[in-house]
């Protein structure tokens, strides 16, 4: 290079010339002599430098051989099929909606739309997969198969040691192992300084004891219980054997993740084996009884109810509540039964609740019972 | 290197090159000196296994998911404001709906080409953690988490578990109800922490559940904080991979002090590539060809409402499977707390599963006293105490995570649920130790064919009568043999070839598949040279390894080409 200018303004801070250089032995291997070298030998030298040995080679197949031109052509042919496929998925994305059919999906086509994201995919897929063949078949039928090996070093006891002197040196010119005072306070500023950073997260507390918001619902002494379309329930609009879920007469009730409340109606047969819970032998009205529909263990809604059995079943993780026995888990991993809703007649003949639930309702917590 | 003879003025350096490439190359390298770092890069060397691709299949997958959930951003609102549905899927038109849930149709019906990205994404999703826990399994049973490579370990279980928070907090986003139902479960869970459950379920919800505000908050975890800490955590374990080099198999030539393989280019890197393609192109195919969380099937969320046979991401499964299984025990403590039962076999048994993975290392390390360093791989069947160790945890998870899709295996096979549930209940007691000594005795046997072999030799099938009227097998011995006839090559922890082919029995395929392309005779020429060459020198160290189908063998031939003819039928 003959552009460096040593004599320009700036330059004079001293002697400038140019260190050794980075890297390679350039020492031992002048630019004549790597001049004289073949590419091979090169590459060899550079792989011998970072400890890499290269064994044995087995050669690719020969050029102009047929087993070379079929492997070629099978490859042309992967690659070519990949470009086409994608260009097909250009066709199919683009296309719909303008020189194809739309390909906005209504549920009443079985047409062109149905198959539109199942042809993008066939072709995506199919151009990708393709590209990875084609990739993997170059390299196992036209690239020479190289064995070779690395050296693995141990970590080095000069290193070790001069950058432990590097860091002791460090820590004692700081003086901090003789200034004890200033290290405990460190010590604690760090704390200090740490706890400070986090602490904004305390926005995220809420006091879950304040109102009692786990332990009450919406339902309250003469709320109405009404289906989802918010229509109310008169005794009588139930066949024996149903099941009904009912929600508060509230705004919003019926979206509310523990209102939600099963208003079972009792065969004959059932009646006659009812047992409620002891203290609540009056929650229900006439053959109906009402138990909320969250689950006691993990809150899902029970709602699989087989009526010949008398059993709710809740579907993630299968517990099973007889409604002959106050809601009693009979199976299943809950443990409590499924809080029951005591229930009346408002002066028009719909059904009301007489009072909120009178335990929480939903899954088990620490002081769930202190509430 | 350095030199003090260097203040001559210029020094020796070659004109630059003359080729528009090499110019370029050149003058990147005068101001950023990369060379010398690249050319070691080039030159590193990848043992050749098929297994060590796992790990690349879930870096890729993670690609994948970055690349469509991106994607995803762009459509995807995450609120809970209460929208009425207006788009284009017919069915839920006049519905009342969280946004959330909303723009996930969108993205489905509305957006062209939505659909099939969401669905890649559900489908790398589920190939990352499948490919992490089958790339976990791989290390756990080669012995590869071994000395020094212990932190790798750590940092792929905290991986794993991340990549659960992030998949349930990434398919809680459609706000569907499935989801929803799985959110339900997961603050029933925080609930159920003891003293402080309603502080951590009003923190997470900021008050009751739902709430408006958990969306918004998973979604900042799916999309930056876990996401982040992934990446970060997998450049360190790439970064580890490379500082500390591969493991190996044991094999001819391979020592705890090299790694034997082919260099990174051009040949490994070709093949990485071709694997992200291939997975890249399986997740685009599933994407589009077999639909996956269908949303618009289960609509939004309501907590009234649940479907049967709801079922989380495989992933979550085993959490499910537990809670199905636990019996109902909530603890009563005095002072009316209680523990409800929800809370052992969900964050007491994640956490006691996943601190047993995570500390497996140490474990083994006490218990046999091995603290030497370790580069070389162990076959499991050389390990059968960690084996069936392994075999146990296996089925045990197994186990739990059939009985998380208990109702619909009793639903297809018409089994009681409840025998289902009994089943899983018993299974998850008697079904890891069983596993563990049929798992032990498998070891054992496989080890002592081994033996077995280097001391009989190959069954060849052959069947010889000798003149006394007894029938015998000959057996084809593996290398020399002592005057008895036993070989006497010693087991070395590498695959012992147990049948002829292994050994160059048969002779090379000609290549061609409707018509030759080779010269039969031409081959056959090669396999004459091959035996010749062979016979008189010493096998030459190493040839055969490298490539699996034919490496890492003790005594092994292989081709013709790499000598190790057979010897003759010995008896």
């Amino acid at each position: 290079m003959t552009t460096t200018d040593h004599d320009r303004p700036g330059s004079q801070g001293g002697a400038d010339e140019p260190g050794p250089l980075h890297g390679g032995p350039d020492d031992e291997y002048p630019p004549e002599r790597l001049q004289r070298m073949t590419r091979e030998e090169l590459d060899r030298l550079g792989a011998r430098l970072d400890g890499v040995e290269i064994l044995h080679t087995e050669p690719a197949p020969p050029p102009g051989s047929k087993v070379e031109k079929a492997a070629v052509r099978q490859v042309t042919i992967t690659f070519l099929l990949a470009g086409l496929l994608s260009l097909l998925f250009l066709v199919v994305y683009a296309g719909s909606g303008w020189f194809l059919p739309d390909w906005a999906w209504v549920s009443s086509d079985d047409g062109w739309s149905a198959y539109f994201t199942p042809l993008l995919g066939a072709t995506m897929g199919g151009a990708l997969l393709l590209v990875g063949i084609g990739l993997v078949l170059y390299v196992k039928k036209l690239l020479p198969h190289e064995t070779a090996v690395q050296d693995k070093h141990d970590g080095s006891n000069f290193d070790r040691v001069t950058t432990g002197a590097t860091l002791m040196g460090g820590l004692e010119a700081s003086g901090l192992p003789r200034r004890k005072l200033l290290g405990g306070v460190l010590g604690l500023m760090g704390a200090g300084v740490g706890v400070m950073i986090i602490a904004p997260l305390g926005g995220l507390i809420k006091n879950p004891n304040t109102g009692n918001p786990l332990g009450t619902t919406s339902w309250n002494t003469g709320v109405r219980l009404v289906r989802d379309d918010g229509t109310p329930i008169r005794p009588g609009d139930q066949t024996p054997g149903s099941l009904e879920t009912v929600f508060p007469a509230v705004p919003g009730g019926d979206f509310q993740s523990d209102a939600a409340t099963m208003l079972i109606r009792l065969r004959p047969e059932q009646m006659a084996e009812n047992v409620p819970k002891q203290g609540q032998e009056d929650f229900g009205y006439g053959d109906y009884v009402a138990y909320s529909k969250i689950c006691t263990h993990a809150g899902c809604p029970v709602s699989l109810y087989e009526q010949e059995t008398s059993r709710i079943l809740c579907p993630c993780h299968q517990s099973q509540f007889d409604v002959t026995q106050g809601a009693k888990p009979i199976f299943g991993p809950a443990a409590r039964s499924l809080p029951q809703l005591p229930i009346g007649l408002d002066d028009e003949g719909y059904f009301v609740a007489r009072s909120d639930y009178i335990e929480p309702v939903g899954p088990t917590y620490w002081n769930r019972e202190r509430i | 290197m350095a030199t003090s003879t260097a203040p001559q003025s210029s020094p020796a350096r070659p004109a630059p090159p003359k080729s528009l490439a090499a110019r370029a190359a050149y003058q990147v390298d005068d101001r950023l000196i990369v060379a010398g770092p690249l050319r070691r890069t080039l030159n590193k060397v990848f043992p050749d296994h098929w297994s060590f691709l796992l790990g690349e299949i879930a870096l890729y997958s993670f690609v994948v998911l970055l690349l469509s959930g991106t994607y995803l951003t762009f459509f995807y609102d995450a609120s809970m404001r209460e929208v009425v549905y207006e788009g284009a899927y017919a069915p839920l038109r006049g519905v009342e709906m969280s946004a959330a849930y909303e723009s996930t149709l969108g993205i489905s019906f509305d957006v062209r080409g939505g659909l099939i990205l969401r669905q890649i994404h559900h489908w790398a999703a589920l190939l990352f953690m499948a490919s992490i826990v089958v790339h976990l399994l791989r290390i756990f049973f080669t012995g590869a988490f071994r000395r020094p490579r212990e932190t790798n370990w750590y940092i792929g279980v905290v991986l794993l578990i991340l990549g659960l928070v992030e998949g349930f907090a990434g398919y809680s986003l459609p706000d569907d109800l499935l989801s929803g139902t799985g959110l339900r479960i997961a603050s029933a869970i925080m609930l159920a922490i003891p003293v402080i459950g309603t502080w951590v379920y009003f923190a997470v919800f900021n008050g009751d559940y739902p709430g408006e505000f958990i969306i918004g908050r998973l979604y900042i975890l799916h999309v930056l904080i876990v996401p982040a800490i992934i990446l970060a955590l997998i450049a360190a374990h790439l970064l580890i991979l490379v500082k500390q080099k591969h493991t190996q198999f044991p094999g001819p030539g391979r020592t705890e002090h090299n790694v034997v393989g082919s260099r990174l280019f051009p040949a490994f890197a070709a093949k990485g590539g071709a694997l992200f393609f291939i997975v890249f192109g399986l997740l685009a195919a599933l994407g589009g060809l077999v639909q996956i969380n269908p949303i618009w099937l289960f609509g939004p969320y309501n907590p009234a409402q649940v479907s049967a046979g709801s079922q989380p991401d495989w992933y979550i499964g085993f959490l499910d499977g537990s809670s199905r299984l636990m019996p109902a025990w909530d603890i009563e403590l005095p002072g009316d707390y209680n523990i409800p039962a929800i809370f052992w076999p969900t964050l007491v048994a994640a956490g006691a599963m996943f601190a047993v993975l995570a500390l497996y290392p140490v474990i083994e390390r006490r218990l046999t006293g091995d603290t030497a360093s370790h580069h070389l791989l162990q076959r499991p069947r050389d390990v059968p105490v960690r084996t069936s160790l392994g075999a146990m945890a296996l089925s045990f998870y197994i186990v739990l995570l059939i009985s998380g899709g208990n109702d619909l295996i009793a639903d297809k096979f018409d089994i009681s649920l409840n025998a289902m549930t009994w089943i899983g209940r018993i299974g998850c007691i008697v079904v890891p130790p069983v596993a563990y000594v049929l798992t032990y005795r498998i070891c054992l046997g496989l080890q002592r064919h081994d033996r077995e072999v280097l001391e009989h030799g190959i069954e060849t099938g052959v069947i010889r009568r000798l003149p006394s009227g007894e029938f015998i097998e000959v057996h084809q011995p593996l290398g020399p043999v002592d005057e008895h006839g036993h070989g006497q090559l010693a087991y070395g922890g590498a695959p012992v070839p147990k049948r002829m082919n292994q050994v160059g029995g048969a002779r090379r395929a000609v290549k061609g598949f409707f018509s030759p392309l080779e010269e039969p005779s031409q081959v056959a020429l090669e396999d004459a040279r091959g035996r010749a060459l062979t016979e008189g020198a010493d096998q030459p160290e190493l040839t055969g390894s490298g490539r699996p189908s034919d490496g890492g063998r003790p005594s092994e031939g292989g081709r013709p080409s790499e000598g190790g003819r057979p010897q003759e039928p010995r008896d």
